[in-house]
C-alpha cells in the first residue's frame, strides 16, 4: 500500500510516534502545516499543542513542559529561529531535550516565504551565543522526514540537548508517494528520569546524566545561568570549566552515534557528489543518470549535518579526487567539506534564485 | 505517595543577597508565610524566575525552581503548568520583565493558565544600574532619564485585568494582608497577578527621595488603584483544553491509496498545470497524481505560488514514474496545461524550451501562445473556472493515455466528487 504525503505530515507522524506530548508553535510559512496538524492531532494522542503569542513564547513553553515531563517539539522557519536564538541557548545550558524543526525559506529577513532555500545550515549551528555543539539532522525525502524526526527525539533524550530537524519549503509542502511501510512506528523507550542526586552532573565530561523532572516527589532546580551541580549560580572557575567542557564533550565525544549518511559509492568513481536536504534528490538522480550513460559517479546524502559526519566523509573520500557540493545557498556547508577534504578539488554549485538545483546542473559540473 | 508537609518555612538556609532596605527580601518572606499557610509539599511548588534582582529569588527557597531568560518566566511557567497541572507554579518577575515580556503578560492573562505572577515592582532596573523601566513614573529621575522620565508608566494590573486575568491585586511590600492575598492568588484556578511595589534603595530611592509613604502616594497620584482590582471566575486553560481534547476522539489511521489500475508508462512523465491561485490548481494536480498512484506509478507533486492566498499564480508540477523518485525540479515538462493568464505569465521559459515531442493543452483564449510543442486547444464548455485545471488535466491524460480514465474517476471521490467527475468528463469529451 502507498500513501501520498508531504513532509509536514511525515514530521508530525514521526513526532507523535516518537512520543511527543507537547508542541508550541507560531504561524509562519512554510512551517504552518506542522503547527496546524499538531494542533489537530496532538490532543487526540493525549498531548497538548499551543499556539504561542510569538516564537519566544512557543519555545519557552516547550522548555517548561519538558522539565515537567513532556517530550516537546516546536517548528518554525528562519525568521522564527532568529527569535528562538536565546532560548536555544537556554536549552543547551539547562540540558533540555527538545526537537526544533526549521523549515527553511529564502532569507535574509522576511525573504521569500514560499521560496525554497538552504540558507540556515550554518545558522542553526551557530545561532545562539557561546558557540556550543548542536545536533542537526536533515531529511532529503518524505520517508526520511519521518525517520529522522523519530531519531531527533531519541538523540535529544540521549544527549539532553536541542536537536534540529533542518528541512525546507519544498520537502515540507511537496507531496511524495511513500510506501506505507516507511511509517512503521519505532519502539519508544521511557525517559530515564533521575531519582536522586543533584540536578546536574559534569563528570565524566562526556557522560550525559538523566534528566530531573518536576513533580516526581523531589525538589528539582533548573537554571540557564552558569551553575554548579546544584543549579546555583556560580563564579567558581573550576566548576565553570567543568560545566562548559561537559556541554562540549557529551556531544563531541559521541559523534559516531550521531553520524548518519546515505552513501552510494561507485568503487571506480573519482568524483563524489555531496548533498543534503532537498538537494539530495538531485544528487541521487544525477548519480543514477551518470551510471545509466556509462560513467561512474559516487553520491553522498548527509543526514546528520551537525556535528559534521567527519568519519563517514573521510571514508567516502578515499580514492576520490574531486568533490561537488550542490546547495541552495552561497556555499555555506561546502567549507565543512573543504575542511575534511584536504587537497582535493572542490566544486560548489550554488543556487540562490529560489529554484531547485537540477540533476542536469550537477552532471554539467561533473563533466 | 505524597506526604502532607508541615513545614515551618519554605526558605532554605541561604541569606538574601539584596541591598540594605531593599523590599525584595520582605516580599519573599511574605511568600514563605503564604506557602506555609497553603501547606503544599515543597517539591510540588515550582518558583519560576527570570533576570534582574528579582530573578535571584528562587535560590532562597527549598522548593523546585526554574531560572530562565529575561522576561520569559511566564512562558516557562505556562509550559510547566500545562504539562503537570497538579503543580503550584509561581512566577517571580520584576517590572523590567513586564517590558521585554509584555506580550507574554497580556497573553497569559487572556489564556488564564493557572499560574500566579508576583511582580516585584521597584520602578527601575536595579541590577544593571538604575535605568528606567515600564513602570517608572513620569518625571522620575533614573540613570537613563536624567531630565525626568518622559514616558507614561504601564498600568500592569489594568493590562492584565481588562484582558481576562482571573485575579489581580496591587499594593506595596509594606501592606498588611499581603500574605493572605498571595494565598488567594495561588488558590485561584486561573491566571493571578500581584503587582507589589517595593523600594530600590540602591537607585530609585536616593534619586527620587522615595520612601514607604512615597510608594503609596505615587500609586495614588497615578490613580492606579490598590487592593483586589479584578477577581472573576474563569475557565483555567489547561482544564478546558483537556476537556475539549477528550471530546475529539482518537487519531484516525491514514488511508492508503490502493493500486487497482495499470498505467502503460515506462520511465517518467512530467506534467505542469499552471493557473490562478484559488482556482483549485493544486487540488486538480493532486487528484491526477493520485490517479497515477492508483495505476501503480510513483508520484511527486510540488507547487509554486506567491504569499497571497486567492490572488496571483499557482503552478503545480506532477512527476509520475515507474520507479520511486524524489521530488526534483521540472524545467521542460512532457505536458503543460495552461488554465489562466496568471498561470501563463509564469511559464514563458518553459514554453520556449518545450519541443515537438511535448504537449500543451489549453483553452481557446490562449490558443495563440508561441511554442514548438504540439498544441491542443479544448473548449471548456460549461466548465467552471475553478475546474478548468482538472478539465485540462483530464484532456491531457486522455491524449497521452498515461493514466486510465477509470483511475482518474476513482481519484475524484470526496467532498467535491460530483463537480470533479463533471470536469473529468468534460475534459475527456473535449479531447475527443
Amino acid at each position: 500500500m502507498r500513501e501520498f504525503v508531504d513532509g509536514a505530515t511525515a514530521i508530525v507522524r514521526g513526532a507523535l510516534d516518537a512520543g511527543c506530548t507537547f508542541f508550541g508553535g507560531y504561524p509562519i510559512t512554510p512551517a504552518s502545516g506542522i503547527l496546524m496538524q499538531m494542533m489537530s492531532e496532538l490532543p487526540k494522542a493525549g498531548g497538548i499543542a499551543v499556539q504561542g503569542e510569538d516564537e519566544i513564547a512557543s519555545i519557552g513553553m516547550c522548555i517548561g513542559a519538558t522539565l515537567a515531563g513532556a517530550r516537546a517539539m516546536t517548528a518554525t522557519s528562519g525568521p522564527g529561529i532568529s527569535l528562538y536564538s536565546e532560548n536555544i541557548g537556554l536549552a543547551v545550558m539547562g540540558e533540555v531535550p527538545l526537537v526544533i524543526v526549521d523549515v527553511q525559506r529564502l532569507g535574509p529577513a522576511t525573504g521569500g516565504a514560499t521560496t525554497v532555500a538552504q540558507g540556515d545550515v550554518q545558522f542553526v549551528r551557530w545561532g545562539t551565543s557561546g558557540g556550543y555543539p548542536i545536533v542537526a539532522l536533515a531529511p532529503s525525502t518524505v520517508a526520511e522526514a519521518y525517520r529522522l524526526t523519530v531519531d531527533a527525539f531519541a538523540l535529544a533524550e540521549r544527549f539532553r540537548c536541542p536537536v534540529f530537524v533542518l528541512t525546507d519549503k519544498e520537502l515540507v509542502m511537496s507531496l511524495t508517494t511513500v510506501d506505507a511501510g516507511a511509517f512503521t512506528p519505532p519502539p519508544v523507550p521511557d525517559r530515564v528520569v533521575a531519582e536522586d542526586g543533584e540536578p546536574y552532573r559534569y563528570r565524566p565530561a562526556a557522560e550525559t546524566f538523566p534528566l530531573h523532572e518536576y513533580g516526581r516527589g523531589r525538589t528539582v532546580r533548573f537554571t540557564g545561568s552558569t551553575h554548579d551541580e546544584r543549579a546555583l549560580i556560580t563564579k567558581h572557575a573550576p566548576t565553570i570549566d567543568a560545566l562548559n567542557r561537559h556541554l562540549v564533550a557529551k556531544i563531541e565525544e559521541h559523534r559516531e552515534e550521531i553520524e548518519r549518511v546515505d552513501l552510494d559509492a561507485d568503487p571506480g568513481a573519482t568524483t563524489l557528489i555531496v548533498g543534503y536536504g532537498i538537494t539530495g534528490g538531485a544528487v541521487r538522480a544525477a548519480v543514477t543518470r551518470a551510471r545509466t550513460s556509462g560513467s561512474s559517479l559516487s553520491g553522498m546524502v548527509i543526514h546528520s549535518l551537525w556535528p559534521v559526519p567527519e568519519t563517514a566523509l573521510a571514508k567516502a573520500l578515499v580514492g576520490v579526487g574531486r568533490v561537488i557540493v550542490p546547495e541552495l545557498n552561497p556555499g555555506l556547508y561546502r567549507r565543512e567539506i573543504e575542511r575534511v577534504a584536504g587537497d582535493r578539488e572542490i566544486i560548489g554549485i550554488e543556487r540562490i534564485d529560489g529554484d531547485l538545483i537540477t540533476p542536469e546542473q550537477i552532471l554539467e559540473a561533473a563533466r | 505517595m505524597t506526604t502532607v508537609a508541615t513545614l515551618d518555612t519554605y526558605r532554605n538556609e541561604r541569606t538574601y543577597p539584596f541591598c540594605p532596605g531593599c523590599g525584595h527580601g520582605s516580599v519573599l518572606d511574605t511568600l514563605d508565610e503564604a506557602l506555609v499557610t497553603l501547606g503544599v509539599p515543597p517539591e510540588e511548588v515550582v518558583i519560576v524566575s527570570d533576570i534582574g534582582c528579582s530573578g535571584l529569588s528562587d535560590q532562597y527557597f527549598a522548593t523546585s525552581a526554574f531560572h530562565g531568560l529575561h522576561g520569559r518566566s511566564i512562558t516557562y511557567a505556562t509550559g510547566i503548568a500545562l504539562a503537570r497541572p497538579e503543580l503550584t507554579v509561581i512566577v517571580i518577575m520584576g517590572d523590567g520583565g513586564t517590558g521585554i515580556g509584555g506580550a507574554h503578560l497580556i497573553n497569559a492573562a487572556r489564556r488564564n493558565v493557572g499560574i500566579t505572577v508576583l511582580v516585584l515592582d521597584n520602578l527601575n532596573f536595579g541590577m544593571t544600574g538604575g535605568q528606567h523601566s515600564t513602570t517608572t513614573p513620569a518625571g522620575a529621575i533614573t540613570s537613563t532619564t536624567p531630565l525626568g522620565n518622559l514616558e507614561h508608566p504601564l498600568d500592569i494590573c489594568a493590562t492584565a485585568g481588562v484582558n481576562g486575568a482571573g485575579y489581580v491585586w496591587r499594593g506595596t511590600s509594606f501592606d498588611d494582608g499581603l500574605a493572605e492575598r498571595m494565598v488567594e492568588a495561588i488558590r485561584h484556578p486561573g491566571f493571578a497577578l500581584l503587582d507589589i511595589w517595593d523600594l530600590c534603595t540602591a537607585y530609585f530611592v536616593p534619586a527620587n527621595r522615595m520612601g514607604k509613604k512615597g510608594l503609596a502616594r505615587t500609586i495614588d497620584e497615578l490613580s492606579l488603584g490598590t487592593g483586589v482590582l479584578y477577581q472573576r471566575e474563569v475557565a483555567e486553560y489547561g482544564a478546558a483544553y483537556r476537556e475539549a481534547a477528550a471530546a475529539m476522539g482518537k487519531r484516525q489511521a491514514p488511508q492508503p491509496i490502493p493500486v487497482e489500475y495499470e498505467s502503460p508508462l515506462d520511465g517518467a512523465h512530467s506534467v505542469v498545470v499552471t493557473g490562478s491561485a484559488g482556482a483549485k490548481v493544486r487540488s486538480a494536480a493532486r487528484l491526477f497524481a493520485e490517479a497515477g498512484i492508483r495505476s501503480g506509478l510513483w508520484a511527486t507533486l510540488r507547487g509554486d505560488y506567491p504569499v497571497t492566498v486567492k490572488t496571483g499564480h499557482s503552478v503545480t508540477e506532477v512527476v509520475l514514474s515507474r520507479e520511486e523518485t524524489p521530488p526534483v525540479a521540472v524545467t521542460v515538462p512532457d505536458v503543460l496545461l495552461i488554465a489562466s493568464e496568471d498561470g501563463l505569465k509564469k511559464v514563458g521559459a518553459m514554453l520556449q524550451a518545450m519541443g515537438p515531442g511535448s504537449l500543451v493543452v489549453t483553452t481557446p483564449v490562449f490558443a495563440g501562445v508561441g511554442t514548438r510543442a504540439r498544441m491542443v486547444v479544448v473548449d471548456p464548455g460549461e466548465t467552471r473556472k475553478t475546474q478548468t485545471g482538472l478539465m485540462l488535466l483530464a484532456a491531457g491524460a486522455a491524449i497521452t493515455g498515461v493514466v486510465p480514465m477509470e483511475a482518474l474517476r476513482a481519484a475524484a471521490g470526496g467532498r467535491f466528487e460530483e463537480e470533479n467527475l463533471a470536469a473529468i468528463e468534460a475534459g475527456l469529451a473535449a479531447a475527443g
